[in-house]
């Protein structure tokens, strides 16, 4: 009851977060140079064919109506054509998204367990050779931009030890699984075709890790200095001191206040992730929404930038939530806060 | 008189924190014994090092950045700081337990009060315990403080509580386990002085009725007065007397006890020390010979170059303080 109070109130928030992020794309959509009717019309077309279209996007009411037109067939998934695929967005973001989504899904598991396991490690030797290593590693991973482990993971795994594949989702002529969710590996294991599987599950490895490298750095070191200072707390102290065994207080009693800065920023990162991966989807040529994103500011797309600003923002105003949630699980103090109405 | 080992016996115990620009030398050589059945104060003014003593007893300093660099902690005999991970847990929570000086910090915000109770009774009772006994021995545990309730407050986060209500958890957690030893570290100090009297009272007539040792840790001469056989009073890192409680009262030795009598209004359970002249010793770079010798109006030359060793005065009473040199000859004040 408490956490569905809860869930209301940040769902009304969302929708709100939603339409003023929607107006922000829309004003930028029509206050960028050039008309929309010409630009979909095409640069030959004639004037009174662009006119007539002019009319028939209602682009001769004022701004607000405009905007109204736009919202309704946004809505209802209408996100305009595209002029560099020449169909609609919404239809190539359903097609592209998953494949995004599904990259961000392993580096954010990945983030998860390598960094908050090696942020452990770190503390439980702090001081000590493996803590320094993890620390010099951490360094590492959070100056090197991802594109950088891409190229690096891409000749190491991919060329010369030829431990996994190189390029895109699947290995040519291994057919896709029958559409799902979207996510082959997913979907592979769904319709029960584990050879697909475990060839999609090769593929995601490098890019995934590659999107991930930064985050577990930060994540790790988060973890490590929370864990640092939380084990010189009197609350650590004093179960020790009752006899409860070291095993229990650290995994326990320790990990859980231990994780609350690390999970904040951990479901930012994910939703970061999606709209960063575009030089990695480039690379390993991984047919995703932040490639195309990308192509479409470089042409001037503006109903696929639309669309794609629109996605990348819900997945924001979700991961937002997810983060919201997971904090209130793991701290009552906000829990009970939030159940105060506050 | 030969008496039987000590329950407790700290020897000489050495210990700093190690600190950006240096090391803080905390501990000086602190000397404390703990016979079977006896409730012992400890007194000194903030910042003495009572805490890190027994946070020592316990081997639950923060390392980094504390180290200990010397002495011995025997409990019945079995030196602490060369156990071995299962002996000392065993002797901790059975053998000495401890209640925390700000219950509020010895409570981990993130678990129920259950949860933590529960983890410490688990860890007692081993895989012999079931869900259900656990449960009620924590119910139990509960009610021994005096806390209405039980069943509520087993379910509720340190912050859902009153600070009175957090430090009769901490005592019950502390009682739990049953020790053969209970340190409490200035219980009731957080809490306005009804709340503290009658948690004292609590703790007093609790720890009576199962002839429990003690140590009770304690800025108030006051309250140590009523509550203690015996007191220790430590300075700046080292034990400067100690003697039964009538006679510290009647008869203090030491210029820093005979000071705090002063300061401290006889009858009132007040605070230490706004009125003793001059201030805590850096300990980066502590006073040469007896610490206290830039406060102490009795300092003689000896006392910058060398450390004071313990004098007997009488079999039980102990003044670490040159002015009871038989070799040095000067009357004592
Ligand atoms: N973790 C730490 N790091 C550095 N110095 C510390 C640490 N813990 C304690 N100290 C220092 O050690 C000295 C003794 O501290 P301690 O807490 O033992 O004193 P105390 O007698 O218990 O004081 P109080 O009456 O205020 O509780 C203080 O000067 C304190 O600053
Ligand atoms: S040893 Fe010297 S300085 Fe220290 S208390 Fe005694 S007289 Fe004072
Ligand atoms: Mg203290």
């Amino acid at each position: 009851m408490q956490i569905a109070a809860f869930i209301v109130r940040r769902a009304v928030h969302s929708v709100v977060v939603l339409l003023g992020l929607s107006m922000v794309i829309f004003v930028i959509s029509r206050i960028l140079p050039g008309d929309p009717a010409r630009v979909a019309a095409g640069a030959r077309a004639p004037d009174w064919v662009v006119d007539n279209l002019r009319e028939q996007m209602h682009l001769n009411d004022p701004l607000p109506v405009q905007y109204v037109y736009w919202l309704r067939d946004a809505v209802q998934g209408d996100l305009g054509l595209s002029l560099v695929t020449r169909r609609n967005v919404a239809q190539d973001i359903l097609e592209l998204f998953p494949a995004t989504f599904e990259l961000a899904l392993y580096a954010g598991v990945m983030m998860a367990i390598l960094g908050v396991g090696l942020g452990a490690v770190s503390a439980r030797h702090k001081d000590r050779w493996l803590d320094n290593l993890v620390r010099v590693l951490s360094y590492m991973g959070v100056v090197t931009p991802s594109f950088v482990w891409a190229i690096l993971f891409l000749l190491v795994f991919g060329f010369t030890l030829g431990w996994l594949p190189t390029l895109g989702r699947l290995t040519e002529g291994l057919q896709p699984p029958p559409r799902i969710t979207g996510l082959y590996t997913v979907d592979a294991l769904l319709t029960g075709r584990v050879e697909v599987f475990w060839d999609a599950l090769q593929h995601i490895v490098s890019p995934a890790l590659a999107l991930a490298m930064g985050s577990i750095a930060q994540q790790a070191r988060i973890t490590r200095s929370a864990m640092a200072d939380n084990l010189g707390k009197d609350y650590i102290a004093a179960l020790r001191a009752l006899g409860v065994p070291e095993r229990v207080v650290m995994n326990r009693f320790l990990l859980k206040p231990s994780l609350i800065p690390t999970v904040s920023i951990l479901g930012l990162d994910f939703a970061a992730t999606m709209s960063n991966a575009f030089l990695v989807e480039l690379i390993f040529n991984w047919p995703g929404i932040s490639r195309y994103g990308i192509n479409a500011m470089l042409r001037k797309d503006l109903n696929a930038i639309a669309g794609v600003i629109l996605v990348l923002g819900v997945v924001f105003i979700v991961a937002n939530i997810l983060v919201d949630m997971a904090v209130a699980y793991l701290d009552p103090r906000i829990r009970l806060r939030t159940a105060r109405g506050r | 008189m030969d008496r039987p080992t000590p329950l407790l016996q700290i020897h000489d115990l050495r210990l700093q924190y190690r600190v950006y620009g240096g090391a803080l030398q905390v501990l000086d050589g602190v000397h404390l014994h703990v016979h079977v059945g006896e409730k012992v104060g400890l007194v000194g003014e903030t910042g003495c090092g009572k805490t890190s003593t027994m946070k020592a007893v316990l081997r639950v300093l923060p390392m980094p950045p504390a180290q200990i660099t010397g002495g011995s902690i025997r409990f019945k005999g079995q030196e602490i700081l060369a156990m071995d991970p299962r002996t000392l847990q065993q002797v901790r929570g059975r053998g000495i337990s401890m209640i925390f000086q700000d219950p509020t910090a010895a409570l981990n915000p993130v678990f129920t009060v259950g949860q933590q109770l529960e983890a410490v009774l688990r860890s007692h009772w081993g895989r012999r315990a079931d869900r259900g006994e656990i449960r009620a021995a924590a119910l139990a545990a509960l009610e021994e403080v005096a806390l209405a309730d039980p069943d509520r407050l087993l379910d509720a986060y340190p912050v859902q509580l009153s600070g009175g209500m957090r430090q009769r958890i901490c005592i019950a957690m502390a009682l739990a386990t049953k020790p053969e030893l209970l340190i409490a570290d200035e219980p009731g100090t957080a809490l306005d002085v009804t709340i503290q009297d009658q948690v004292l009272r609590l703790l007093h007539n609790l720890v009576e009725e199962r002839n429990t040792s003690v140590i009770l840790i304690s800025h108030s001469l006051g309250i140590v007065r009523q509550l203690t056989d015996r007191v220790y009073v430590m300075y700046a890192g080292t034990m400067v007397e100690s003697a039964p409680t009538r006679k510290l009262f009647t008869h203090p030795g030491h210029p820093y006890t005979q000071q705090l009598m002063e300061v401290v209004p006889r009858l009132s359970g007040g605070g230490i020390a706004p009125g003793i002249p001059g201030r805590i010793p850096d300990y980066l770079d502590p006073p040469t010979g007896c610490r206290f010798h830039p406060r102490c109006p009795h300092a003689m030359e000896i006392c910058r170059r060398e450390k004071p060793p313990a004098f007997s005065l009488d079999q039980d009473h102990q003044v670490a303080c040159f002015l009871y040199d038989p070799a040095q000859g000067s009357p004592a004040p």
